[in-house]
């Protein structure tokens, strides 16, 4: 190891981050979706939903200890897991549709993470003002002023995370009966841990922590850039139109510069005297006046003009912020503006803009968005074909037969009815075999069983070879096992095999 | 580029990279892209939790056993205390048990008693009695371990005979209430070829009707069986009864039908005759609580063969 003259530093400060206010259309479509979602999220839990007397009347609800989800209309049980598989696979592919069309789209409007930690800054701006006034408090001591500032902040935030914490768990359980139990202090262990965790989690990734998660603990920024491609609309810099940029009396030197440096070489096609060896020296002023606005509106605390970072969220508030100052110095606008890799050469060569949806608007996302409605067309068919009774049958194999004093060979059976409505229902359980064989229920003289609304029962089943007939000394014989709704006829089905004695 | 490739060490930083660490190998600079100091404090956290954690749990392994941790936590002590939580749980059922009538225990008049035995009596059997009979109450025919699914009981098939029969055991030495009986070893008494006879005439007490081939399919020779009919009703009737349908209250097995204890060959009915047979069962009152026996007489009533 060489020891070098000035050893570098290898771990980093969290540099502060004091984002401006701005106001703009991206602005305003974050507003939009940061109230939808945050509504979404707080008041799903305590939407009703009436599904008569043995059903719970919330209408989004994981029921883990009865092992069902319900959704509205829809009830899940857990055999039917492959509709959340289903989503999932729909929520992946719906991510590589929109990452490759739009980037990290996902996100700077609607992550979590970005949602939550704009609510805090909005907080925060509101508490202890914009990005000056917060500046200035940073460096400030610690006096009352200060502190009155900072404990005020700190409160609403931890107001917001409770609050936070406090919805997840409403999913998990009826939401007015949950609360009274919180506040009295009545409800389970787990749900006080839940809220607990969420409520630190939610305070300190959202108050402090805040970019540090995007740029050094979430995994998807990594995942998304892998997902993007020239044509993948992100935010960045015309820097062919803002260099060499400047302001004040550098700007207008530069612009003076410019003018004596053409007037010099005289008439030109596009810039460039014929004949010429190289570029005129001394080039006129982009249209980048080096405000910083665009640094200082930035929640991820970059410069959008050094080009594409990992940092970027593609959050769009320097656009807004950009468009607002060349309002200002009469420059068209879309300095700083979603764009794709490959716009950068085509208006280099001074081609016309290409068209957003053009970019948008290719094989892959095409093909994406064809898988994605296919997952989506196959859940809801499935959806809507699934039967509301259900059965599983489950053979005794230890021993697979038993001889009984007669002759006759008896195969045993567990048998699961799922009653997936909402009433109690009686079934009957019968067979279909080119055999004869006969039927019993444990604990039962008919073959009728009841089971209630939104239950399973476990029945066990006989079924018997007299000596005289087939199966009884086959190996094996297929058959079907049905369970019929007794009013409905509605029927569903299994097919299994009865085991013989195998006489050679 | 292509020379650069070639003369590594020639490799020029680009404006815009970040500095070096000043570590070099091969002409290969590292960057420094320097880590967050709050993921440094993260780490020196685990370090902290590593080492609490090892001090109040146990922890590190030595000779005889693992350090104990100064909170005394043991997943052992854990569920003995969630064993204990659930005895108390069912001690009342557990009472209820051994005082009700175990023929009111069903389905449908006691379910929250009838599950609890069922269960209860699972779990015993799986643990006492499978080893003989097999998880699957099967039984084993080559060592004559009953079949407990059947409908055919040497004993008695009620609640009242199955619970005796857990209870007491059979022919064994530690309990005077044990089933007793002792068939008779016939070697010596009877000749060969007059065992031979009964042993024909007791596989033809299945053939219902009269074709040679009884209940299991066996093929016997009808003169020797019509010849083995004096000689069972002269030594064995006493016991298996004159038709051959046996006596429960002596255990004798019913030859009548198509379940054979130790198997229906004649070569196994010969060694039966010729040296008789002395199952034995423990009697697990002596080992089980009162609870635990009607528990498990519950579960092996229920089984598919109960009466």
């Amino acid at each position: 190891m060489s020891a070098s003259e000035t050893t570098p530093k290898l771990y980093a400060a969290q540099e502060p981050i004091f984002p401006k206010r701005v106001s703009g259309k991206f602005r305003n479509l974050k507003w939009v979706i940061m109230i939808v979602t945050l509504g979404i999220y707080y008041i799903t839990p305590w939407i009703r939903w009436d599904r008569g007397p043995s059903l719970p009347d919330q209408a989004v609800l994981v029921d883990l200890a009865n092992r069902r989800f319900f959704f509205f209309w829809i009830e899940i049980w857990p055999h039917e897991f492959y509709f959340v598989a289903g989503l999932l696979i729909m929520a992946g592919l719906g991510l590589f549709l929109f990452t490759s069309a739009l980037g990290r789209v996902w996100c700077g409007y609607t992550c979590p993470q970005t949602v939550w930690t704009d609510l805090f800054y909005t907080v925060e701006r509101w508490i202890e003002g914009d990005r000056n006034a917060r500046l200035r408090l940073w460096k400030a001591k610690w006096d009352f002023h200060k502190w009155r500032l900072r404990v005020t902040k700190w409160i609403v935030w931890l107001l917001i995370a409770v609050a936070t914490g406090g919805a997840w768990v409403f999913y998990f359980a009826d939401a007015p009966t949950l609360l009274r139990d919180l506040v009295t202090g009545q409800a389970a262990y787990v749900a006080y841990a839940t809220v607990g965790l969420l409520t630190a989690t939610t305070f300190i990734f959202g108050g402090f922590a805040r970019e540090q998660i995007c740029i050094y603990a979430c995994p998807w920024p990594r995942i998304q850039a892998a997902m993007m491609d020239e044509h993948t609309i992100t935010v960045a810099y015309r820097d062919w139109r803002g260099e060499p940029r400047g302001k004040g009396k550098k700007r207008r030197e530069m612009a003076e510069a410019a003018i004596a440096s053409s007037r010099l070489a005289g008439p030109t096609i596009r810039g460039t005297e014929p004949g010429a060896t190289s570029a005129p020296d001394v080039q006129a002023p982009g249209d980048c006046i080096d405000c910083m606005a665009c640094v200082n509106v930035c929640p991820m605390g970059i410069d959008i003009r050094d080009g594409q970072q990992l940092e970027c969220i593609t959050c769009a508030l320097c656009i807004d912020a950009c468009d607002e100052i060349m309002d200002k110095v009469g420059q068209p606008r879309g300095l700083i503006d979603y764009i794709a890799l490959t716009d950068e050469a085509n208006e280099r060569a001074g081609n016309k803009k290409v068209p957003v949806m053009r970019h948008i608007l290719r094989p892959r996302t095409l093909i994406y968005t064809a898988l994605w409605s296919a997952v989506g067309i196959g859940l809801v068919v499935a959806l809507f074909i699934r039967s509301e009774i259900d059965m599983t049958v489950a053979q005794i194999r230890n021993p697979q037969f038993v001889t009984l004093s007669d002759g006759s060979v008896r195969n045993t059976y567990d048998i699961r009815i799922r009653n997936m409505t909402a009433e109690d229902t009686t079934f009957r359980i019968g067979l279909t075999s080119d055999d004869i064989l006969r039927v019993n229920l444990e604990g039962s003289q008919d073959l009728m069983v009841e089971v209630p609304a939104d239950e399973t029962l476990l029945q066990r089943v006989y079924v018997i070879a007299r000596p005289e007939d087939a199966p009884a000394a086959r190996e094996r014989t297929d058959f079907r096992f049905w369970v019929e709704d007794f009013d409905t006829q509605e029927r569903a089905h299994s097919n299994t095999t009865f085991f013989g004695r195998n006489d050679q | 580029m292509t020379d650069q490739r070639n003369h590594p060490e020639e490799q020029v930083l680009q404006d815009g990279d970040p500095e070096t660490t000043g570590h070099s190998w091969d002409g290969i600079k590292e960057f420094n892209n320097p880590l967050p100091r709050w993921w440094l404090w993260c780490f020196y956290l685990t370090i902290i939790w590593g080492v609490a954690y090892s001090v109040l749990y146990p922890a590190w392994p030595g000779i005889s056993g693992a350090t104990a941790g100064v909170l005394g936590f043991s997943t052992r002590a854990q569920v003995a205390e969630e064993i204990d939580r659930f005895d108390a749980l069912n001690a009342d059922l557990r009472q209820q048990l051994t005082e009700v009538d175990l023929t009111t225990v069903t389905r449908e008049d006691n379910p929250d008693l009838y599950n609890f035995a069922v269960q209860a009596g699972e779990s015993t059997f799986t643990t006492w009695c499978s080893q003989c009979h097999g998880a699957g109450a099967a039984g084993v025919q080559a060592a004559g371990y009953p079949n407990l699914l059947d409908d055919d009981w040497l004993w008695g098939g009620t609640l009242e005979d199955i619970q005796a029969t857990i209870a007491h055991g059979i022919r064994n030495e530690d309990d005077p209430d044990a089933r007793w009986s002792e068939m008779t070893a016939f070697e010596g008494i009877l000749a060969d070829e007059e065992i031979s006879q009964v042993v024909n005439y007791a596989m033809s007490l299945s053939d219902e009707d009269g074709d040679g081939v009884n209940a299991i399919s066996q093929t016997y020779d009808e003169e020797l069986a019509s010849a083995g009919e004096t000689i069972f009703l002269d030594n064995c009737a006493a016991c298996h009864g004159d038709a051959g349908t046996g006596d429960r209250f002596l255990g004798a097995p019913n030859l009548t039908d198509a379940i054979w204890l130790y198997g229906g060959t004649p070569e196994a009915i010969e060694e039966t005759v010729r040296h008789a047979r002395f199952g034995v069962m423990p009697a697990w009152s002596l080992r089980l609580s009162e609870a635990e026996v009607n528990a498990t007489a519950i579960y092996v009533h229920g089984l598919g063969g109960g009466e």
